[in-house]
């Protein structure tokens, strides 16, 4: 493999590592959001990224998830 | 309903896929052959992983030498783990679950976006991961290397494969097959409502239980402790100021914000050692165990009733970027500095009952010592619910279940490694409870020397240096696992990175993170039970049902604080030693929670007609039901005082009313009372406990008997939908998946019902 492939390869890895740490940490919740919004009421009118964690938390509020030991 | 058709043929009518679309699953045919088909590289690669494996366990169990390499232990887990992931979970997955992928997951069915996303396999095994996994694993191998390094080992990699992962991919394929529902709705759907009541009571008992014996492993920590105590606190503006952050000024940004709270986190740690250097941080925050107990039960009350954005969320991400981050570097360090153990296979208390730390012999105590991490029956609270609700495709679940418990094996076993690496002498001042050791570096020393224990020789200067190299006023009777964890993570990481210069930093690193995890267990525990007796209370009073109602949610609360605090007050001022008696208690419940999520995946196996292999869920379910039944009587039966809580109730009562003015370890009248009221309510519980999960076990196997003269019996599964997604089921995609991604990447985005992730 040449230099620059090395690096290619490198920045896609990285990438990669990125993505799934944010997927880990919960950080593409809005996206995931968006997407399903766009596909079942294309053209509506989606919740703001501000007004979208917000309800986030507030229905967290209403239906708490365990923590285990 | 009578006889069933065999699995991946059921519901074929319904089941049909759209025409336009690829195939949405890989062909059973095509899995099985690509199973089957051994090449030489794939034999080569099991033959490596299998004798590696044998070559560590020889090492760890046959050779024996003088010391033995850490890396062994690791050796010996990953191998056996990779082995019992490849073939007893997929022998699980073919005889028993039959996952069918072409039967949309409720993430699919009920997507909404929100609770319901369909999440890439890798992400969700985080995810899962992250949810199941705190402090649990790090302080129960702890306490059981009492015995000697051996049974421990054992107990987590074996009880993990057969126990443990079984009951989490279970209870997590049952979930899914049921839109999501909780162990709770699943006990009173499948064991009727005597069974289910029992188990919902259970349930909560547990909960209060764990959640103030958890809290005490805090106190414990912390006590007496300026630096820690500092630091730990610090973690509640730091939340507060990233939930203001997240709310208000850049809404979605969690791992930005995550960065930002960790390095306020290890300012924090740093600043907590210039304050416990000063006088006025030494006066400030030096506080004794009753007070910091005290601070944890306001806590967590207004911690439940706040608003989750404000502290909780954060908290949470903190808590996982932690999570993540320090097991990570946990793994790479035992890796890379390869510590000497020179702790014997097994102890001289492997075969006794009277250890200091934990009392009772080895079966069935080094079961319930360690639960997290061989089987932990909390998970089937977190497997059920919210992890369900996010799956792509059916047969996703064996990586994320059964794998996502490995994991955590994983942590308990570098936990094991950890305190393994330490001192045998220090080991025993540090976990001998205050009431044997008088709390004093001498009387710490005379206490562990006369244990007459082969190879300890423990000196006052070893443990003056330690307190000083891990700044502490003391080390003598830190009990409860997290302080002495802490020792084993610093001395292996000052190895790697700082030399002992770095060992105070790395000791309350370490006790950071562990009071994070519990911390976080403590509010959301709290919330979930309040919720979970809303919910019970709502039966009889409809209004306690309405969450948004304040004085309901407060009522309920206070009433949950309450009980875990008065246990937790409880095992703060036990003359006993606190911990070392209730920790037994906290192992039992958690193996009663498991065997009653074994419990009902037996009945719900039984009903689908699956006899022959039954024993995969009965099989673990005997064992924990054996284990803790077992336990739960010694506990109450037990004639001697160490062992059984009502021997040692009666001890004290007959002490009192003989007119003596002091007993074994108290030494006034009021600890002799204070003993006499601890044991009867650790008696009290241990009763109610084994009762409830008697109750439900014994439900459980009428509802299998019955389905068993009927062939089978009702299911209560959602009714099948047919799924219009593809994702590949394991880490990395087959041979047969990477085709069918390909095909589904051809086609045109219009036609494609996307995928969330990517």
């Amino acid at each position: 493999m040449s230099m620059p492939q090395v690096l290619h390869r490198a920045r896609d890895t990285a990438r990669e590592l990125a993505w799934l740490f944010k997927g880990v940490m919960g950080e593409n919740a809005y996206q995931a959001y968006l997407d399903h919004h766009e596909r079942t009421h294309p053209g509506g009118l989606p919740m703001t990224e501000r007004e979208f964690w917000r309800d986030k938390t507030d229905r967290q509020d209403a239906n708490p998830e365990g923590r285990c030991c | 309903m009578s006889k069933k058709q065999n699995g991946s043929h059921r519901h074929a009518d319904v089941l049909v896929t759209d025409p336009d679309l690829p195939a949405v699953a890989v062909d059973p045919q095509q899995i099985e052959a690509e199973d089957r088909r051994w090449t030489p590289a794939k034999i080569a690669l099991w033959v490596g992983i299998a004798l590696l494996g044998g070559i560590a366990w020889t090492m760890l169990a046959i050779v024996r030498g003088e010391t033995v390499n850490a890396i062994w232990f690791v050796f010996a887990a990953v191998c056996t783990y990779l082995i019992a992931y490849r073939f007893y979970s997929k022998f699980i997955e073919r005889h028993l679950l039959k996952p069918d992928d072409r039967r949309a997951t409720p993430a699919e069915y009920k997507a909404d976006g929100k609770d319901y996303a369909a999440t890439d396999r890798r992400v969700l095994y985080g995810h899962h991961f992250a949810a199941i996994a705190g402090a649990g694993p790090l302080v129960g191998p702890v306490l059981a290397a009492q015995m000697g390094y051996l049974p421990g080992t054992l107990w987590i990699i074996i009880g993990v494969i057969f126990a443990g992962a079984v009951q989490d991919y279970l209870v997590m394929f049952f979930s899914m097959r049921r839109g999501g529902r909780s162990l709770g709705q699943m006990a009173r759907e499948e064991l009727g409502v005597i069974g289910g009541t029992a188990a919902l009571i259970a349930t909560l008992a547990i909960m209060i239980i764990i959640v103030a014996i958890l809290a005490l492993v805090v106190v414990n920590a912390l006590g007496e402790s300026p630096w820690g105590v500092f630091s730990v606190a610090m973690t509640i503006p730091i939340a507060l100021f990233m939930g203001v952050y997240l709310r208000y000024l850049r809404p979605g940004k969690v791992t930005e914000v995550s960065i930002i709270g960790f390095v306020l986190l290890m300012l924090a740690i740093i600043g907590g050692g210039w304050i416990s250097e000063t006088s006025w941080g030494v006066e400030l925050f030096t506080l004794d165990r009753t007070t910091i107990a005290w601070g944890i039960i306001i806590y967590g009350f207004i911690a439940a009733v706040l608003p989750v954005w404000l502290l909780l969320a954060p908290r949470d991400y903190l808590s996982t970027f932690m999570k993540i981050g320090t097991i990570v570097m946990l793994a790479v360090a035992i890796v890379i500095v390869r510590p000497e153990i020179s702790v014997p296979a097994f102890s001289e208390y492997a075969g006794r009952a009277d250890g200091p730390i934990v009392a009772g012999s080895l079966f069935p105590f080094l079961f319930v010592t360690i639960a997290c991490g061989a089987l932990s029956g909390f998970h089937a609270l977190i497997s059920s619910g919210t992890t369900p609700k996010m799956i792509e495709k059916e047969r996703q679940t064996r990586f994320i279940g059964y794998g996502g418990m490995l994991m955590e094996s994983f942590v308990a076993i570098m936990a094991l490694v950890a305190a393994l690496s330490i001192d045998r002498g220090i080991y025993f001042a540090m976990n001998s409870s205050a009431a044997a050791t008088g709390g004093t570096v001498e009387g710490a020393v005379a206490f562990v020397n006369g244990l007459g224990l082969a190879g300890v020789n423990l000196t006052p200067d070893m443990l003056n240096t330690l307190a000083t190299n891990v700044g502490e006023e003391t080390v003598v009777s830190r009990t409860g696992g997290a302080p002495t964890l802490a020792v084993g993570l610093a001395q292996i990481m000052q190895g790697l990175i700082g030399g002992p210069g770095m060992m105070a930093f790395w000791y309350h690193f370490a006790i950071m993170f562990e009071a994070l995890f519990i911390l976080t267990a403590v509010d959301a525990g709290t919330r979930v039970a309040r919720f979970m007796l809303q919910d019970s209370i709502g039966n009889f009073i409809p209004r306690f049902r309405d969450t948004s109602w304040r004085a309901g949610a407060w009522i309920c609360t206070a009433v949950m604080v309450a009980g875990w605090g008065a246990i937790l007050i409880m095992g703060v001022t036990d003359p006993l030693g606190g911990i070392n008696t209730l920790f037994p208690l906290f192992g039992i419940a958690n193996q009663l929670l498991a065997a009653i999520a074994l419990a009902v995946c037996m009945a719900i196996c039984a009903k689908k007609g699956l006899f022959r292999f039954l024993w995969i869920p009965a099989l673990p379910l005997a064992f924990a039901a054996v284990v803790t039944i077992t336990a739960s009587f010694q506990k109450i039966f037990s004639p001697v005082p160490a062992v059984g809580y009502w021997a040692n109730h009666t001890a004290f009562r007959n002490a009192l009313a003989a007119g003596e003015e002091s007993f074994g370890t108290a030494k006034t009248v009021a600890a002799m009372e204070a003993v006499v009221r601890n044991t009867f309510i650790q008696g009290t519980l241990s009763i109610l406990f084994v009762t409830l999960a008697i109750i439900v076990i014994l439900t459980a196997i009428l509802a299998t008997l019955r389905a068993y003269r009927h062939g089978g019996g009702k299911e209560n599964e959602d009714a099948p939908v047919a799924s219009r997604i593809f994702a590949p089921a394991g880490l990395t995609a087959t041979p047969a998946e990477k085709e069918l991604e390909a095909q589904w990447a051809a086609l045109e985005p219009g036609r494609r019902p996307a995928r969330t992730g990517h």
